[in-house]
């Protein structure tokens, strides 16, 4: 049974190999591919449904008793995150069919998309920091190939900035675990937490949480290291830059939750509160690049920082409604910048051009992406029926019985900016005069809205289904909130 | 003027077959001294790369017909394979396992561990990525 935790991981892994066999021909790509996803949804479910019934499960890889080997840890928050990447993973596969275009699909584009799935998956299941620090390299030296792949002198430009970026934080990384593990003596999640917690948090432990979080600020793009992130996204194809917004940034946030709730949770007033400053700053700074551009992808590169920061504030709430709330935007979150990726990409495809006022009327022709794009946009604002409501609601409810009065304000207001930058981008490009004729329109959407439409649907499900989806969420904030559940799972103490 | 390397080209072939044989030696040895998979597929190609510069890429991809992105792939199947090994006996992924053995040759009790088929996977990977980084930029003009 715990062989399950590793099959998330193994799954894309094997997959990508056997792709490099078969680079020249791009059909037996796309059926293996497809195939290999619809396998990962269908046991990344299933791994949601065992920790469900049997609590947290750890594979011990190598027969290794932790912390001497390597542990794979599946709570409830890593089996969630696991199971929304392989749907987000699946549906940027089909949107890549008629998109990426043959000349990227014959140069082993499906082997490093599965590659890097294999990165996001491990770092969301290993209990173990220095392996986490290699699934991250996993995850981004994929996406330095995919964010350079097509080579175009904008791609070239920005990949270099993105290396450089990456490179610096990966060996902050490694020189905050080389701290912590002579200071602890450990690198296990559960084993850290133990002797963290016998030692009271010294000075010196805090000092090196603070600059593991400067390392996963990178990664997940907060407030002052957030410069690299607008860039980057702006250069790579549609559905690449979909995978890194839905993904990348929230492994990031995903480490930040995991060091946070598990391990340094013992000096509250210094850490948390400069994790609050910053993520309110994050906010504040998305929203301003939210307002300030035209261009589709821009404005959701933008509301990509201000979800970060809404998530990551999750950290510092100290109530159980507040983390259900954080973690309940999170999953949201990273199936709603997919599908509004998705969205951009295709009103590309039609328009050729990705400024939302050289758009215009495209409602007349297209009706369903239309619509479809309505419904992205008020549930990433959210509207009461949709999944960003309840996310938000739990929030506000959180920062109340933590009294962050100033967040809820931050918070309620950035919904009003983020409404404003997408509303802005319906209206211009889906109502007025249409501006290109039939003939003139670039390409179509045909078989684009598919997968848009998959991850909609589940955005939809998300919302009205809230009752059938809150236990899981419950689930997954009570292990972060009682690490002594997480440490007896590993431990087996 | 064609420059004559017949110097280089004679002590190529002899120098070349040392590393290579020594590059095997270091493999094998890795579980007991230092040495392993890494250290050995790296010296491999770095033999080959004594005959890259001594001949050139035709001469060294007519010699050695692989596709090495091919060898890097295979590389990794083996070491993965080598993994999931484990999983078919009921133990978790990566476990190894080993055993003694009479060989004919190599005399009685020869050790022989699953951990050396996932050296050799690794092995291939890095020969196959430093032929791969080396003739593609040998290549490209």
């Amino acid at each position: 049974m715990s062989n399950y935790v590793i099959l998330p991981i193994l799954i894309p892994l094997l997959t990508g190999i056997i792709l490099m066999f078969f680079s020249r021909n791009v059909t037996a790509s796309r059926i293996i591919s497809v195939v290999s996803s619809l396998l990962l949804v269908g046991v990344s479910g299933y791994l949601v449904h065992l920790v469900k019934v049997n609590g947290i499960l750890t594979h011990e890889v190598g027969e290794w008793k932790p912390p001497f080997g390597i542990v794979l840890v599946a709570d409830m928050l890593s089996a969630l995150l696991v199971l929304t990447t392989s749907i987000i993973g699946l549906c940027c596969i089909l949107f890549s069919f008629r998109s990426i275009g043959i000349e990227r699909e014959r140069f082993y584009f499906y082997s490093f998309v599965q590659f890097m799935i294999v990165g996001v998956t491990g770092a969301f299941l290993t209990g173990d920091l220095f392996n986490l620090f290699v699934f991250f390299e996993v995850m981004l030296m994929s996406s330095y190939v995919l964010i350079a792949l097509g080579g175009t002198k904008l791609q070239l430009r920005e990949s270099l900035k993105y290396i450089l970026v990456n490179v610096v934080s990966s060996a902050l990384f490694v020189i905050a675990v080389g701290f912590l593990y002579s200071v602890v003596g450990t690198l296990n999640i559960a084993d850290l937490s133990v002797r963290v917690a016998e030692a009271d948090q010294p000075g010196i432990v805090t000092a090196i949480a603070m600059l593991l979080f400067v390392v996963f600020a990178v990664k997940g793009a907060l407030f002052p290291l957030y410069f690299w992130l607008p860039g980057s996204y702006k250069a790579p194809p549609s559905v690449v830059t979909a995978l890194f917004g839905a993904l990348l940034t929230k492994v990031g946030v995903y480490a930040i939750f995991r060091v946070f709730f598990i391990i340094f949770y013992h000096d509250p007033s210094f850490t948390h509160t400069i994790i609050g400053y910053v993520c309110l700053f994050t906010i504040v700074a998305g929203c301003i690049g939210a307002i300030a551009y035209w261009d589709v992808e821009k404005i959701v590169i933008y509301n990509i920082v201000i979800a970060v920061g809404v998530i990551t504030y999750g950290v510092t709430l100290t109530t159980e409604a507040g983390v259900s709330g954080a973690l309940y935007y999170l999953i949201h979150d990273m199936i709603i910048k997919a599908a509004l990726f998705l969205l951009a990409g295709a009103m590309f495809t039609i328009t050729g051009t990705h400024s939302a006022k050289k758009m215009g009327g495209l409602i007349k022709r297209h009706p369903l992406l239309g619509w479809m794009f309505f419904i992205a946009v008020i549930s990433l604002a959210g509207i009461p029926p949709l999944s960003g409501f309840i996310g938000k609601f739990l929030l506000v409810q959180g920062a109340a019985e933590s009294h962050s009065y100033l967040f809820m304000a931050i918070l309620l207001l950035s919904s009003l900016v983020v409404l404003y930058s997408v509303i802005k981008v319906f209206i211009h490009a889906f109502w007025r005069e249409p501006k290109l004729t039939a003939q003139e329109e670039k390409g179509s959407p045909k078989g684009l809205l598919l997968p848009i439409a998959l991850l909609l649907a589940l955005s939809v499900f998300l919302g009205v289904g809230a009752e059938m989806v809150s236990p899981y969420i419950s689930d997954a904030a009570k292990t972060l909130m009682n690490p002594s559940i997480y440490i007896d799972a590993v431990l087996k103490e | 003027m064609k420059v004559n390397d017949l110097i280089l080209k004679t002590a190529t072939n002899v120098v070349s077959f040392i590393i290579i044989t020594f590059s095997i030696y270091l493999f094998f040895t890795g579980h007991y001294t230092p040495g392993g998979g890494f250290i050995g597929g790296l010296m491999t190609s770095g033999g080959l790369l004594l005959l890259l510069l001594a001949y050139d890429l035709e001469t060294v991809q007519s010699i050695i017909p692989f596709d090495f992105k091919k060898v890097i792939a295979t590389g990794l199947l083996l070491a993965l394979g080598t993994g999931i090994g484990g999983l078919f006996f009921d133990k978790p992924f990566l476990t190894h396992t080993y055993g003694y053995f009479d060989l004919p040759f190599f005399g009685e009790d020869t050790a022989l561990a699953t951990a050396t088929l996932f050296d050799l996977g690794v092995y291939l990977v890095v020969v196959g990525i430093t032929m791969t980084i080396i003739q593609t930029i040998g290549e490209s003009e």
